[in-house]
């Protein structure tokens, strides 16, 4: 087994432990969107017309909920400095981190999002496209929390200064993952959102661990 | 020129000038500005809101222009790790928000003759700014919380490059969603072809606000400074 | 593998305060250093720098290997082992896997990793989490995991405080068998090590 799995391994079992996993978020999701129709009443053509986007945006909530474990466990029991030490450079070791942070909160999510946006009165036909984005913007979503939570680690301040950091960047993915899934519902053309959704996220993966990297460093001196 | 001003005694001894003497400068082309502005005739359409303009446009220019100082001011702390550049980033950044919530304001005010409302998602200009608030709240949030000043500049220079890298990015996908939800119609104000009328002292107004904006981080970097030199002071007076 | 670590003229600086200036040290194969100063006078920072975690505002930190200098940070994730206060262990979970993973992670495998624990008596801890072991336990678990990955460079931060009078001794056994297969020791102390080695202060 190469090193590389090891870490894999290690930050998945990780993730899964972090704060009821899945559960969490997903828990949170649900309940969060339910919410919707309580407060907006019953009728199915209010919900309906809202409920995609309402997914969305719940969705993009939902997957900053754990944030702020991503980093900071490592960091007070002082594994991030053994994770510093290893043989992979530290933007790897982040990487991985958000790729584990998707694995178990993401992609539940995008499991769970066309369920809840189909019972709020989203068109069945909708469905596939919201799983897609979901996949594809919790890429972005768990890249751009990643950074905002490695920021976040000199500041011991976490949760709500992560999201305050963070939202303001989510706005490309959210606007292009719900253009793609208006458009997909209303059979416009919905190929140009999905790819620069899609650009969007994998620009993230891109680029965002060297800022992490940078932001851990910075707090480990 | 950078490089010569990288020198914090010759940074002192410029800025002591020069600041005064932008603020003079921006004080004479705003006033300029305001002065053809508010005599302009009213436009046709918009009657005299339009001269909202001449106080909204270049606030919102400004606010841009500020994050992109923002921006370069942390990339060459962060590479060459210069104290001044810090001090530049830490001086600019509630400068900026301030100009970008003088943006949303007369943005607002300027909306309600024109829309009916104090806020239309509509204009992807106005929603842009707004993001651009955003980003420097959380850029102050964070600087704000982290105690060591080191690790917080740091921490707030990679944010803002993360910023910058972003805002292109955040600028184009607004103004594409906004094409992608016509519907509402709203008047593109100051479109491409604005009158001479209005146009000059727009310009000019430009001009002023980014005079008053450099006379301003000027006169706050240099205040940063003080601040640095005094607590060394103390801290050296503590330990003595 | 490195013959020797050159530190010259080393200042380090936290916050507004230099901690020291115009440190040098050079530790060669097999030689093992006590740190010695106040508190505060910057040993673990010392250690942390050797790490690469702090950058010095002045001096050099060279590692030496049978060819010349080694880039830095190469050397660094090849030759170094750090122990802190805090011994990186996450308490959720089983200190077997903490172990091994440690081991794998800078270069041991699983086989070395149990060889390691026998070593330090903790194999019968091995299936419980790591919450409920004592600070002494965390100690000798973090310990196993240097063992388990031979690396040339130990660096410790206090190794022994939480350490009962036996399990002292046993370190002092593994320090020694760490030097003669060519190691470096470079370790901040209050209580002396149960070895013969060279003492340093630092003086700020």
């Amino acid at each position: 087994m190469t090193v590389l799995m090891v870490l894999i391994r290690r930050e998945l079992s990780l993730a899964w432990a972090r704060g009821g996993g899945a559960l969490l978020a997903v828990g949170f999701f649900v309940a969060a969107a339910v919410m919707l129709p309580l407060s907006l009443g019953p009728a199915p053509a209010r919900l309906a017309a809202v409920s995609a986007g309402v997914t969305w945006v719940v969705l993009s909530l939902a997957s900053l909920l754990s944030l702020d474990r991503m980093f900071e466990r490592d960091f007070d029991d002082g594994a991030l400095d053994l994770l510093a030490l290893g043989p992979l450079p530290l933007e790897v070791v982040a990487a991985v981190k958000c790729l584990a942070q998707w694995t178990v909160s993401g992609a539940p999510l995008s499991i769970a999002a066309p369920v809840v946006a189909v019972a709020l009165g989203a068109r069945p036909e909708a469905a596939p496209m919201i799983f897609v984005a979901a996949a594809l913007g919790g890429l972005a979503f768990a890249f751009l929390g990643g950074t905002g939570a490695a920021l976040a680690l000199a500041s011991r301040r976490g949760g709500v200064l992560i999201a305050v950091i963070v939202l303001p960047l989510l706005t490309p993915p959210v606007i292009f993952g719900g253009a793609a899934i208006s458009n997909f519902a209303d059979r416009l053309p919905w190929i140009t959102a999905v790819s620069l959704l899609a650009a969007y996220a994998l620009a993230c993966v891109a680029l965002t661990p060297f800022a992490m990297a940078g932001a851990c460093r910075n707090a480990q001196s | 020129m950078f490089s010569a001003l990288a020198n914090p005694a010759r940074f002192m001894a410029f800025s002591r000038w020069a600041a005064p003497i932008l603020a003079l400068v921006a004080a004479g082309l705003i006033g300029a500005g305001l002065w053809l502005g508010l005599n302009a005739p009213p436009d046709y359409q918009q009657g005299d809101t339009v001269k909202i303009m001449f106080i909204h446009v270049p606030a919102a220019w400004v606010a841009m222009m500020a994050f992109a100082c923002l921006g370069g001011a942390s990339f060459i702390s962060l590479v060459f790790r210069h104290a001044l550049a810090d001090a530049a980033a830490r001086a600019v950044a509630p400068l900026g928000a301030a100009f970008t919530g003088v943006a949303l304001v007369t943005g607002s005010l300027w909306g309600r003759p024109m829309w009916g409302a104090w806020w239309v998602w509509g204009d992807a200009r106005l929603v842009s700014v707004l993001v651009l608030f955003l980003l420097f709240l959380g850029y102050l949030a964070l600087r704000a919380s982290i105690d060591d000043e080191a690790k917080g500049a740091r921490a707030a220079e990679i944010l803002a490059l993360v910023g910058l890298v972003n805002l292109p990015i955040i600028h184009y996908s607004v103004q594409w969603w906004n094409t992608l939800h016509q519907g509402e119609s709203v008047m593109r104000a100051g479109g491409s072809a604005l009158a001479p009328v209005y146009l000059t002292p727009l310009l000019l107004a430009g001009a002023g606000y980014s005079a008053a904006f450099g006379a301003l981080w000027l006169a706050r970097i240099r205040s940063e400074v003080w601040r640095r030199r005094a607590t060394s002071l103390a801290l050296r007076a503590a330990l003595a | 593998m490195i013959s020797a670590l050159k530190i010259e003229d080393l200042a380090i600086q936290r916050g507004e305060r230099v901690l020291f200036r115009n440190f040098s040290l050079e530790i060669a194969a097999g030689e093992a250093v006590a740190l010695i100063g106040a508190n505060g006078a910057g040993k673990t920072s010392l250690l942390r720098a050797v790490a690469g975690f702090l950058r010095p505002i002045a001096g050099s930190l060279t590692f030496i290997g049978a060819d010349g200098p080694l880039p830095a940070d190469d050397a660094r994730r090849a030759v170094c082992h750090m122990v802190g206060h805090q011994d990186g262990l996450k308490p959720g979970r089983r200190a077997r896997e903490e172990l091994i993973f440690q081991a794998r992670w800078t270069g041991g495998d699983e086989p070395a990793a149990l060889a390691a624990a026998a070593r330090l008596g903790i194999t019968r801890l091995l299936d419980l989490e790591v919450r409920v072991l004592s600070a002494g336990q965390r100690r000798r678990l973090a310990l196993a995991r240097i063992i388990a990955s031979p690396r040339a460079l130990w660096l410790l931060d206090e190794p022994l405080a939480p350490l009962d009078a036996a399990s002292r001794a046993l370190v002092g056994t593994l320090m020694t068998e760490h030097l003669d297969g060519g190691g470096m020791i470079l370790a901040a102390v209050h209580d002396p090590l149960p070895i013969a080695v060279r003492t340093v202060e630092i003086v700020g």
